[in-house]
């Protein structure tokens, strides 16, 4: 057989054949398979309407049940939904149900999903949610579905999949203080274009990618599902192995998958990233780039930090950097993505002062772990753009009416910038503001 | 499978996202249950920005007599159709406001599978730039044998992409009927 991306070299082996060529359909066997409280309620339904009303779920150990989107709200059709996922929960006796009101209760699936061990190199992991992909950052294959793809899986253990091609993205060079990951996947979101990876696989490598922590590669993975890509992938190495080692909630053996020598890519891009700036996606598309510097000065009305792209540890120590002993000048939300990093805010601290105490004395609000204003949800949502607001945001998506309001302007931009510009008042470089 | 589909067009378009088609907050609604699912059709094309509703003139609303179900039966948009979140519930919502087909020059991936999976529309695929070509409120005409589009307004007539390998699971209704027709699933 010839040389495969990892990407191939993973469905290949859950397809149970030697190898596989780019556009191949195969049938791939599931490791995990996610839902949360906006799909899981459909998806049920579909799986009971296929399989009968008393069917049961290829493997209670395999479904792993996350309610995130819509958790601290008054409203009852949202509430409702987390008691649908409940009962199923009951009735299957799935052992992974992270509940709300619960000690289990994470919040944001993509991010509850690693600290909880449900990732590992070389799985095959779907989720009925767009930025399933995240978790690629764990060397595995990870995608979002719908509702009947995600149905199908519930009884079958089994999904047909396209084998996708793959495009190869090599950073080099240490990230000046200045940048984070998010600045690396906005700019090449705006080299390729918001459908610039449709149907391919995004593949990140070089000393550059390896020099980031765990969380950051997951910034880089979490967003090619906004260039289009089926899915982004990181080959593990002794950072991501010591992270899964330490959660592995199986304890499952797991097999480390890399890409051959020789394997065919669409193409290679080579970025230098001690040359990139400070980078922002304006409105209504996340390809919308501009440069940090072009656009500063802009007014904005809100800053948001959060959501599984920008609401891990290290968004909050980077923005804390900037937010320490300055005080906001538009209305600032935190919303850290899990109950662990709400818990971290608490106990880690930066110069002798915790990272709470740190948003709070700059004048920001702290909400409770969950995907919150992110996607707008309901209107009594934390953070959620009500009016026609400009907002600065560490979030992932800024199509029209994402946030709330369909009038509203979001921009999206790194940890760093956004507590710049909240600072501010207007759009900021984070370079006016680190010392 | 319905062989040809016929009706008003309502043109949009380069990438018309999820959250455009069927906004977040309303997914409280379950499409599991049937009073749920027409709830979607109220909401279909509801974060749409007016200016790009119903090109090329634009503001021209989706929903006409019926609070529930429009009058348009064929989306007419261009590239990245939606694209974004992999709610089903985009699907959901343009078949619950009647659409049968999309027709656009390319679609994100996971909108295509699910309205191909759920048996929701067919999602073709155009090889010119309709959504500059065609104005909403056209009376269009899908061959879907033929893979052709008529724009019986103007007696235009283009041709579309074949369906290629997601058509026998149109043709099935969706991935389940399908599976059972491969011997992959045996229920």
């Amino acid at each position: 057989m010839s040389a495969m991306t990892m990407t191939e070299k993973i469905l290949a082996k859950h397809a149970g054949k030697s190898g596989v060529v780019p556009g191949d359909n195969i049938w791939v066997e599931t490791d995990i398979l996610m839902t949360h409280d906006v799909c899981g309620p459909g998806t049920i339904g579909i799986f009971k309407q296929h399989f009968g009303k008393d069917a049961k779920v290829w493997d209670r150990e395999k479904v792993v049940i996350i309610p995130d989107h819509y958790i601290f709200t008054a409203d009852k059709m949202a509430n409702r939904n987390v008691d649908i996922l409940r009962q199923f929960v009951a009735e299957q006796n799935i052992k992974y149900f992270y509940d709300v009101g619960t000690p289990k209760y994470k919040g944001v699936c993509h991010i509850a999903l690693p600290e909880e061990g449900h990732t590992r190199p070389g799985e095959v992991l779907f989720g009925t949610d767009s930025h399933t992909c995240t978790a690629g950052a764990f060397g595995e294959f990870a995608t979002g579905i719908g509702n009947t793809d995600a149905g199908f899986v519930m009884g079958t253990g089994k999904l047909w999949v396209k084998v996708p091609p793959t495009m190869r993205f090599v950073f080099h060079g240490k990230l000046p203080p200045y940048l984070m990951a998010k600045d690396l996947i906005l700019s090449v979101i705006g080299d390729i274009g918001c459908d610039g990876a449709t149907y391919k696989a995004m593949e990140f490598d070089g000393d550059g990618v390896y020099a980031l922590n765990i969380e950051e590669r997951m910034t880089l993975c979490n967003m090619v599902i906004e260039a289009g890509g089926k899915n982004g992938v990181i080959a593990p190495d002794e950072v991501t192995l010591a992270y899964v080692r330490a959660r592995n909630a199986s304890k499952k053996a797991f097999t480390v998958v890399k890409s051959d020598a020789g394997a065919k890519f669409v193409f290679e891009k080579v970025y230098d990233v001690t040359k990139l700036e400070p980078v922002i996606a304006k409105p209504h598309s996340p390809d919308n780039r501009a440069y940090v510097s072009e656009v500063k000065g802009e007014k904005l009305d809100r800053a948001y930090i959060g959501s599984c792209t920008g609401g891990k540890m290290t968004d909050f120590l980077a923005a804390a950097k900037i937010l320490k002993g300055r005080s906001v000048k538009i209305d600032t939300f935190v919303v850290p993505a899990t109950s662990e990093i709400a818990q971290g805010l608490k106990t880690t601290q930066l110069n002798g002062q915790s990272l709470e105490d740190v948003f709070l004395s700059a004048g920001a609000k702290i909400g409770q772990p969950s995907c919150a204003a992110c996607l707008g949800g309901p209107s009594d949502t934390f953070g959620r753009l009500n009016t026609p607001l400009s907002c600065i945001s560490t979030t992932n998506r800024n199509y029209p009416g994402r946030m709330g309001h369909k009038e509203a302007r979001v921009f999206l931009a790194s940890p760093l910038t956004v507590a710049a510009s909240a600072v501010t008042g207007t759009i900021a470089d984070p370079r006016d503001c680190l010392q | 499978m319905q062989k040809l589909i016929s009706g008003k067009a309502y043109v949009l378009g380069d990438n018309i996202d999820t959250d455009q088609i069927i906004p977040a907050q309303y997914l409280t609604f379950n499409p599991a249950i049937p009073e749920e699912y027409k709830m979607f059709g109220k909401y279909t094309l509801s974060s749409v920005p007016p200016a790009q509703a119903g090109l090329p003139k634009g503001h021209i609303p989706f929903h006409t007599n019926d609070e529930f179900v429009s009058d348009y039966k064929i989306i007419l948009a261009g590239k990245n159709f939606g694209c974004g979140s992999s709610r089903e519930h985009a699907p959901i919502a343009l078949d619950a406001a009647g659409i049968e087909a999309v027709v656009a020059e390319f679609y994100a991936r996971i909108f295509f599978r699910n309205a191909v999976n759920g048996g929701y529309l067919i999602p073709f695929e155009s090889i010119d730039r309709l959504c500059e070509r065609v104005c909403t409120g056209d009376e269009l005409q899908i061959d879907v044998v033929k893979s052709t589009l008529t724009n019986k307004s103007t007696g235009e007539v283009w041709k579309l992409k074949p369906l290629g390998e997601v058509a026998p699971i149109i043709e099935a209704g969706g991935v389940f009927n399908y599976a059972r027709q491969v011997g992959m699933l045996k229920i």
